[in-house]
């Protein structure tokens, strides 16, 4: 498989990356530091024990350049199968609150920066008839809740628009996976309490990779999460608002 | 709460990035993944952070032709270990645990099995990048900056964070190890066995009794390995084990001196037939006690510390029998007691083992256990051995100072590199007197 994967350097997406380099996938790295994804390639050069890993410099706050990115990928990788997008920007909501331009940020990164990429992807992959696309949204956008208000809301959006592409070009050969990760321990969380059923990114790792490879179009992970905001979907409102989770 | 492998918690707290070397920028401590038993981990200043390396485990290079790697500090010894066996590499030297990172096999110096022959992990060490206390990032290595190398081989992380390391690997024959394991009954034929055994094999070790008494003290099992040749052992690569953990933190009495005689007894006595030779697993024969996960819950809510200490060649072969019999004077049941021999001492200057016997065992927290350390200590004074800060909680600066010729030069280099003393743990506080 050649995969183009943007934000394969850290936590989930660090983890994902050498499964897929592991097994011998073709991999092509996008991220914003370019210094730092050429030491991730050596590491998954390295893992792999065969194989070049190539970088271009991507970010979600600049959708102007997702073509060339994209295109970079395409053209090393001599094609292209899958698109995995890991990359995204999370803080807590309080810093949210009193940082505006912080939550723009965030907002335009998790959003509409993460939509405008999956659509160059779409068409990229559309043309070359179908292929797999892997966005990590998150179990936030599940519901309106107290620690997650703003990135919730964003993630909300990016899980609402990656059903309706699997709906809409499912039947093309494009498949949608739309990760959603409970409280898994990585840099983005640290600091955080972790609580009960938080999960590794290694097995995270796990469980998404056999999505991708079977194109399931929605994911939880750790699969607990499924049942955890059944339940909290669930809830009235009236216990909502009482509740801090 | 932050503590040690040993459970004996300090007020802090851990901060992780992949970014490690942006973290330690004005930090005064780094750890890894926490396995040293002591306060060598924790700060120096209660309630203070220290950076975590644990997600800095990248790779950055490898040469198969030479099995020379570089590593940010983070990756522990198993990634390393499971990534290369099957390519045939495996890591030159093996302690007791694979749950440790590489920069704390730097700073540790860690030895293991093949100590006799092949030294600690700093003799294979081509490399390091540090970030010194001025904030500044350096590179050292035996042939560039070799003061600052040889105070940070086994310095504890005291000199700088540890960054990067570049070492050698081990070429191997096969992805097995050929193993044999034999009882015997004494100490003085126990030593005589590890050296004896330390002429062909290339890994040996021993457990021992250190309960039983009289014509039996020192009774136990010495192992001894050497990896498998390719016409000796399956071609199939043996499967990463699934452990099972201790789930909490078992009551106090669990490790007491009646279930210790017990355990020992059922050990030494199942041992059936005296010597038995088998293909082990590397990672059951190298990393028996990590086939459980958080085994130190056993020793109760007190927590334990581990007691290791060498006991010099010159001092002669009575003087392991001499610390048997003061452990067993004293009280001092252990449920785990390793006991290995050392060859020359290696380029750290606070690096652990030198020629003679190392002797480990695990100590359960009593009200008595520092009287019990002090009293060891004195004896491995007398004897012209030392301890292994890796593993120690309870030893007095005094004593310390006492066993440790080169810690002079140690601290000039180090004070050299960081003149205010900014890089600090609570082990320096209480060994060196580091302001907390």
């Amino acid at each position: 498989m050649r995969v183009a994967f943007l934000g394969a350097s850290k936590g989930m997406g660090r983890a994902l990356a050498r499964l897929m380099a592991a097994r011998g996938d073709g991999l092509f790295l996008l991220g914003r530091d370019t210094e730092d994804l050429t030491r991730s390639a050596r590491d998954l050069e390295v893992r792999a024990g065969r194989g070049t890993v190539g970088v271009a410099a991507c970010d979600l706050l600049q959708p102007e350049g997702f073509g060339a990115a994209l295109a970079a990928a395409e053209k090393a990788l001599g094609g292209l199968d899958a698109v995995v997008v890991t990359a995204g920007l999370f803080a807590p909501q309080e810093r949210l609150e009193e940082d505006a331009t912080l939550a723009r940020r965030v907002l335009e990164a998790d959003f509409s920066g993460a939509v405008l990429f999956c659509e160059e992807a779409r068409k990229r992959l559309l043309a070359r008839g179908g292929g797999t696309l892997c966005v990590f949204s998150s179990v936030a956008g599940e519901r309106g809740r107290k620690p997650v208000v703003l990135y919730g809301a964003a993630k909300a959006g990016l899980s609402h628009y990656l059903e309706g592409l699997d709906h809409k070009f499912r039947a093309q050969g494009l498949k949608t996976v739309c990760v959603k990760p409970g409280f898994v321990k990585t840099s983005m969380t640290d600091g955080l309490t972790p609580p009960p059923f938080a999960g590794e990114p290694d097995d995270v790792a796990r469980i998404v990779l056999r999505a991708i490879d079977r194109g399931t179009p929605v994911v939880y992970a750790p699969p607990i999460w499924r049942w955890i905001m059944a339940v909290i979907r669930l809830l009235p409102r009236a216990v909502m608002r009482k509740i801090g989770f | 709460m932050i503590e040690g492998w040993g459970r004996l918690p300090r007020p802090g707290r851990e901060v992780r990035s992949e970014d490690f070397e942006d973290l330690t920028r004005d930090r005064a401590l780094s750890r890894g993944l926490g396995r040293s038993y002591g306060d060598s981990s924790l700060p120096a200043q209660a309630g203070a952070v220290v950076a975590s390396s644990v997600l800095a485990d990248r790779l950055l290079s490898f040469a198969p032709e030479s099995g020379v790697f570089r590593a940010e500090a983070g990756l522990s010894l198993q990634a390393l270990n499971r990534l290369f066996l099957p390519r045939g590499f495996y890591s030159p030297i093996a302690p007791g645990t694979q749950y440790i990172t590489l920069g704390g096999m730097v700073a540790s110096d860690v030895h293991g099995k093949n100590h006799h022959r092949d030294g600690c992990f700093g003799a294979h060490v081509r490399r390091l990048k540090l970030r010194a206390a001025d904030g500044r990032v350096v590179e050292c290595g035996p042939d560039l900056e070799d003061e600052l190398f040889r105070a940070t081989v086994g310095g504890m992380g005291l000199t700088g964070h540890i960054l990067e390391v570049e070492a050698r690997l081990t070429r191997v024959p096969s992805s097995w190890i050929l193993a044999e394991t034999e009882r015997i009954h004494d100490i003085d034929r126990f030593i005589d066995g590890l050296k004896e055994a330390g002429k062909d094999w290339p890994y040996t070790m021993g457990w021992i009794d250190c309960l039983s008494r009289g014509a039996r003290l020192g009774r136990g099992i010495l192992m001894r390995g050497r990896w498998a040749e390719p016409g000796e052992a399956p071609p199939a690569f043996p499967a990463p084990q699934r452990r099972p953990a201790v789930p909490f933190v078992l009551p106090g009495f669990v490790v007491s001196r009646l279930t210790v005689r017990l355990f020992n007894a059922l050990y030494y006595g199942t041992h059936l037939p005296r010597l038995k030779r088998k293909l082990r697993h590397p990672e059951a024969f190298f990393y028996p006690l990590d086939a459980i996960g958080h085994w130190n819950r056993m020793y109760g809510p007190r927590g334990f510390t581990q007691y290791q200490c060498v006991l010099p060649d010159a001092a002669g072969r009575g003087a392991a029998r001499r610390f048997l019999e003061l452990l067993t004077r004293l009280g001092g049941a252990s449920m785990l007691c390793v006991i290995k021999d050392c060859g020359a001492e290696g380029v750290g200057l606070l690096s652990f083992p030198k020629p003679g016997i190392s002797i480990a065992l695990d100590i359960p927290v009593r009200d008595h256990t520092q009287a019990l350390v002090d009293a060891l200590n004195e004896l491995v004074i007398a004897e012209g051995g030392r301890v292994y800060l890796t593993k120690d909680q309870f030893t007095r600066p005094q004593h310390f100072r006492a066993m440790e010729p080169r810690l002079a030069e140690w601290l000039r280099i180090r004070r050299q590199w960081d003149p205010e003393g900014r890089i600090r743990s609570a082990q320096s506080v209480r060994i060196f007197g580091d302001t907390p």
